[in-house]
């Protein structure tokens, strides 16, 4: 069969121009690309905007917004922030984020092994159960944490910040549905070594998911990292606040009448600087399932 | 061979779910017991909800929702309305982008294709609020945006302080009325709570913004769905098209259009589902305002709860919410019922398809997480 277009830009198809359509012309060309710049712009002057304003004055953020170079460059904006509450904020994303994304990977793999490979009794109906939970959309759990967070006792704790994020239906999907493509015949040779049921899991098992688990752990770091509402619920304690949380507070405090648009602009970069990370790096397991076919092709 | 005793597995299978059950049950199925409870109860917010002082009304929260005119009820109006013309703007434009960028990307002389699919699909990623603050500055009064406006000789407005709605101005301007002194027909007789002339007020300048915002992060999320798709068509079928001598619009709408049609399906639904969820942007960036035409149901219910103290209407509202996208759910499995099996045939003519199925699966999950942030 013939490969889908690479990277590299080179058609991959020369029969294809052989048999109908002429090289696309230079107008063409120059069309399709004009094109993509105009979208290109609009995906990334915007973060451009963002960082170059993190560096102005605020009546120069105001009077200037389109304009490149700051005038004067200042860094009053990231020293106001890093004053503020902002580096605590972090500093509780930072470890919210760890704890959740170790937990959820962990406790999501075991119990996406046990659902694909484990038989006891109730597997069938724990597995209908969790399509159901799948399917509670997380915006109205809003009012019903608060309730439980606060009957429990543990509302303005780290654990609350924690431990309710750290399950995800879907995640134990996905584990569920990987295992279920690893072949049986990998757990028998480790049983007949007289492996027990949980080190058979995680010395045998568990490496073999490894697509698996990064993207489960891709999903988590993101998911946490940018969970909102599940913090605005479960805290009002300045000190507990995570970046979510604390940043979105600075406008509706803060920022309304004199407006701190560089501090703005600051806090929001720097706190989209670690995902930027992790998808640049981690990118293909991001978009692999798009890619899926022109890796292979 | 101790392991294979099945009593093992037994005790080995609950000991390795009980973790998600138990985190589960407590945070996810309790509290939704213990929200609709309240949802039928005068709970003040102070003591217990499970306690002998709280007292069961029935449905009288949902009553006075639903039924009783009344502020409760005109509030949750406004918060449909306004997220009808949300649903109305967003879905079919984020689709349309989506597609667009797909095409674009899927050329097949394109250089740096990496890049450019990086470039379109990083907001999805990055966290609502951070967007939601660069929005706030792009579209302030003499922000990014009306700066760009200004070289066209527009006079921007102040976007998130301006609460005229889209079908009005247009009105106003070709003359049908003036937004000054709305025709009386139309503010005279209302339908539960508003009158003509709010509900045909179209979306509000302030909720355009954000409907703008939200088209532009999730737009790549779903490109990424239709640059699959894409990569899934057979290079002969559009060779077979362009010996007969289709041209390229023809053939996009004669051979793209209907290969990608359980694409197009699964993204619309899910837009549906998504948009009927938007709660971030309103919490950061305009909490309901101006003159409530940002007003969403998620965002409604949860002022109602926690600005308000109103916990019973708050939790009927999240319940009415639920039964929203609970209908938009099902709809969505019943309508995409066939397509399961007809992505398995397709696949099967690849030599790919091994890794495709639990990739699919996570690409769905990646798209849905985003949609609900």
């Amino acid at each position: 069969m013939s490969a889908p277009p690479k990277d590299d830009g080179v058609p991959v198809t020369p029969e294809l121009a052989a048999v109908g359509e002429s090289r696309p012309s230079r107008v063409k060309k120059y069309w399709f690309y004009g094109m993509l710049l105009f979208f290109a712009l609009l995906y990334i002057y915007p973060f451009i905007i963002q960082l170059v304003t993190s560096f102005k004055t605020d009546p120069d953020a105001t009077g200037n917004a389109l304009s490149l170079t700051p005038d004067p460059f200042t860094t009053g904006a990231w020293e106001t922030l890093f004053s503020s509450n902002y580096p605590t904020w972090f500093t509780n994303s930072v470890i919210v984020t760890l704890c959740v994304t170790v937990g959820r990977v962990f406790f999501c793999s075991l119990a996406g092994y046990a659902l694909a490979r484990l038989k006891f009794t109730g597997r069938i109906a724990l597995f209908t159960g969790l399509l159901a939970v799948m399917a509670v959309p997380g915006i109205v759990l809003l009012i019903p944490k608060f309730l439980i967070l606060n009957y429990v006792g543990i509302y303005n704790t780290y654990p609350a910040l924690i431990v309710p994020l750290m399950i995800d239906a879907a995640g134990i999907f996905i584990m569920k549905q990987f295992f279920e493509t690893i072949p049986e015949s990998v757990e028998e040779a480790a049983r007949i070594d007289g492996a027990g049921t949980f080190r058979t899991f995680w010395s045998v098992v568990l490496p073999m998911a490894k697509p698996a688990l990064i993207t489960l752990t891709i999903l988590s770091f993101q998911g946490s990292w940018n969970e909102l509402g599940h913090f605005i619920v479960a805290t009002n304690n300045p000190d507990l606040y995570t970046l979510t949380r604390g940043v979105a507070g600075f406008t509706t405090g803060g920022l309304g009448s004199g407006n701190q648009y560089p501090v703005a602009m600051a806090a929001a970069l720097l706190m989209t600087i670690p995902t930027a990370l992790v998808f640049i790096v981690f990118q293909r397991y991001f978009t692999q399932g798009a890619n899926a076919g022109a890796e292979k092709g | 061979m101790k392991s294979r005793d099945p009593q093992r597995q037994q005790g080995a299978g609950w000991l390795f779910v009980s973790p998600a059950i138990i985190v589960l049950g407590v945070f996810l199925v309790a509290p939704i017991g213990m929200a609709l409870w309240v949802s039928l109860s005068d709970w003040s917010g102070s003591g217990s909800p499970i306690s002998g002082d709280v007292n069961f009304i029935g449905t009288e929260n949902y009553n006075a929702l639903l039924a009783d005119p009344g502020l409760a009820r005109q509030d949750l109006m406004i918060s449909f309305r306004n997220t009808f013309y949300y649903v109305l703007g967003v879905v079919p434009l984020q689709t349309m982008l989506a597609l667009s960028l797909a095409v674009l990307l899927n050329n097949r002389f394109l250089r740096g294709r990496t890049f450019f699919r990086t470039a379109f699909y990083f907001p999805s990623v990055v966290s609502s609020v951070a967007i939601s603050l660069l929005f706030l500055f792009l579209f302030a009064g003499s922000g990014a945006i009306n700066n760009v406006l200004g070289w066209f000789g527009v006079n921007g407005p102040n976007w998130f302080q301006d609460s005229r709605g889209l079908i009005h101005i247009f009105g106003d301007a070709v003359g049908l009325w003036s937004i000054a002194s709305p025709p009386s027909w139309m503010t005279s007789p209302s339908v539960m709570g508003l009158s003509f002339w709010e509900w045909f007020s179209g979306p509000s300048v302030a909720l355009s913004a954000i409907m703008m915002q939200v088209i532009w992060t999730t737009a790549g999320t779903f490109m990424l769905l239709f640059l699959a798709g894409l990569q899934d068509l057979p290079v002969e079928v559009e060779e077979a098209a362009m010996v007969d001598g289709a041209n390229k619009w023809q053939r996009f709408m004669n051979v793209t259009v209907p290969h990608l049609r359980p694409t197009i399906l699964l993204v619309v639904t899910l837009g549906f589902i998504g948009t009927w969820q938007v709660f971030d942007q309103m919490y950061v960036m305009t909490q309901g305002g101006p003159a409530k035409t940002t007003l969403t149901p998620a965002y409604l219910s949860y002022q109602a709860a926690f600005t308000n103290g109103d916990w019973g209407q708050g939790a009927a509202i999240a319940f009415i919410l639920f039964a929203i996208i609970f209908i938009l759910t099902t709809t969505q499995r019943w309508l995409m019922r066939d397509k399961d099996a007809s992505a398995q045939k397709r696949a099967d003519r690849g030599v790919r398809r091994q890794r495709r199925r639990p990739t699919r699966v996570i690409v769905e999950e990646t798209q849905r997480k985003a949609q609900s942030s």
